[in-house]
């Protein structure tokens, strides 16, 4: 029986490898959905049909309710992605924190107990501490994502947060260190459920000072937690299959996490202990400064005689849903010979991708989307930049304003553009809390309201005035 | 008797695997993704099976049932919303 689960385990691998390649080609990448359901039945079933399981009911009644959750899950609305993915890492981190301490508690109740090495002990601790900080931080950055009333959505800030935080984490830590050297002490099981515990309020301590900007950074960490969770599971249970699975899941967001912070210019401990979005005294305190207001039929005129323009979408398109109108407004300027792109900026939105798919979702062809290295170049020479629910990221004193959180972070020269249209739901600063200068540029125009009903306008504008 | 060693170096050699395999992904699938990597590291519901599933105390399979009830979740809106969401990439 073990050779059918140690094959099982090595096919389950090829395919999961299999399938991560496959992502690297929109045209193919369903082929990866493929290759990963074919692992994951192999790896269930070789374990299933294993002579120690006997109460098969359990299982299929949790398999039965895995599937009455998840079905309904996978049906969200494409601009809900950020929290579904947030809630799956939190189901991820609970599951390896649960069969943790379940697998502790087997291993006090087995008599001699000469299984417990300092190794298997430590991936233990590990997985409790991972799981169950991955599960409540996700659970949180799942609700801030979502705007549950009473998650605060502001960064809550306050003195010695990061010395508070550290010491819930080094408690942890040291009880963790103490159960390794003294498995077998009599104070062991209160000893992991108060890691399990610490563990907990860390996960929330460590994401009520974060905000929505550094969503995305925090999200591929908490899938780097979620996978490295997973592979402390495989060293507890001597599983290689949950140890590749698991590193796979890891440095995925690793890499993720990495292309995330670079393209906001921050480190890793600047994002976790930052606390980003403090307001910014330095520049509101300066001049006021003026913004031209823009009607829709002098914007769309700008659009007509424009023979290039770039849109730069941001998290205000995904919260007016407005990817669909956006595509309207595409049809209508390239039915007129206008060249659009869209320029995706790596952090545009709640996660990474986030922009790819909402206008992959509105059918609009992925050819036209260009990552910021590619568009920067071409911005001199484009006629319209349409800034549509950016902020940050298309602000030039990200350039030059050290004292803002955004210095150094690579930006979108939206400002380099002959026009710029910038649709905007508020006067208010976006959420970095700096104001934009790109706004009181004296080629830019403000159009204020939802994205969705000024591209609305605009695309009505265009059908009724259009023709000359 | 667990070999340390070898799952150390199993570890080692798997995050390698990944790191080069992934730094090739498609950045407009980024999205798609993160939502097969989640559905794949849901591979912890073997381990959450043997718990549930062999002859252990009650609280013990509670917990594992618990575990299994997640990563199938996992596993299944995770498969499938990877999926709708390629499709909308693939039919261009």
């Amino acid at each position: 029986m073990h050779l059918i689960g140690e094959l099982a385990a090595v096919l389950a691998t090829a395919l999961f490898i299999f399938a991560l390649y496959w992502m690297n080609d929109p045209k193919r990448a369903r082929r990866g959905v493929i290759a990963g359901v074919t692992g994951m039945t192999v790896a269930v079933v070789a374990t299933w049909i294993q002579p120690e399981i006997l109460h098969h009911g359990w299982i299929v009644g949790a398999i039965i309710l895995g599937f009455v959750v998840g079905v309904p899950l996978s049906r969200v609305p494409l601009t809900a992605v950020p929290q579904r993915t947030a809630l799956s890492h939190a189901f991820g981190g609970l599951a390896a924190g649960l069969v943790g301490m379940a697998e502790f508690f087997l291993w006090m109740n087995e008599p001699g107990a000469a299984h417990i090495t300092p190794f298997r002990m430590s991936a233990l601790v590990l997985e409790v501490i991972l799981g169950f900080l991955t599960f409540t931080g996700s659970l949180m950055a799942a609700g801030k994502l979502q705007e549950v009333r009473w998650i605060p959505q502001r960064p809550v800030t306050y003195p010695g947060q990061n010395v508070v935080n550290i010491g819930v984490l080094a408690i942890a830590v040291g009880l963790g260190v103490a159960l390794v050297l003294n498995p077998h002490a009599p104070w062991a099981p209160q000893a992991i459920i108060a890691i399990a515990a610490l563990a907990t309020i860390f996960g929330v301590l460590l994401i009520i000072p974060i905000g929505g900007a550094d969503m995305p950074t925090v999200i591929s960490i908490l899938n780097a937690y979620a996978g490295l969770a997973a592979v402390a599971m495989g060293f507890v249970l001597d599983n290689k299959l949950l140890v590749t699975a698991g590193a796979l899941d890891g440095s995925s967001g690793l890499i993720l996490s990495i292309i995330m912070c670079r393209a906001m210019n921050r480190s890793f401990t600047n994002v976790l202990f930052g606390a980003f979005g403090k307001a910014q005294p330095a520049l509101a305190a300066g001049e006021q400064k003026v913004w031209k207001q823009e009607t829709v039929e002098g914007a769309s005129q700008l659009l007509e005689q424009a023979r290039s323009v770039v849109i730069i979408p941001g998290y205000g398109m995904a919260v007016a849903q407005a990817q669909h109108k956006v595509r309207e407004l595409y049809d209508a300027l390239s039915k007129r010979g206008v060249t659009v792109k869209f320029a995706i900026h790596p952090v545009a939105g709640r996660m990474p991708g986030h922009m790819n798919v909402l206008l992959a979702e509105a059918d609009i062809p992925y050819s036209a989307l260009v990552e910021m290295d590619e568009i920067n170049p071409e911005m001199p020479q484009t006629d319209v930049a349409l800034v549509l629910g950016a902020n940050d990221v298309v602000n030039p004193a990200a350039r030059y304003a050290k004292s803002t959180p955004i210095y150094g972070m690579p930006i979108i020269d939206a400002d380099k553009a002959k026009t710029v249209i910038a649709v905007k739901r508020s006067k208010n600063p976006g959420f970095a809390g700096i104001d934009n200068e790109l706004y009181a540029l004296d080629n830019t125009w403000m159009l204020f309201g939802d994205a969705k009903a000024v591209l609305a306008d605009l695309v009505r504008q265009f059908g009724s005035g259009g023709i000359h | 008797m667990t070999d340390f060693g070898s799952m150390l170096f199993v570890f080692v050699l798997a995050t390698f695997i990944g790191l080069g395999v992934i730094r090739r992904v498609s950045r407009l699938l980024y999205t798609p993704l993160m939502s097969l990597t989640n559905a794949i590291s849901a591979i912890a519901v073997v381990g959450s099976i043997v718990v549930t599933g062999a002859d252990h105390p009650l609280t013990i399979r509670i917990l594992g049932a618990v575990a299994l009830f997640a990563s199938m979740t996992n596993i299944v809106s995770g498969f499938m919303i990877t999926d709708r969401m390629l499709k909308m990439f693939k039919k261009q």
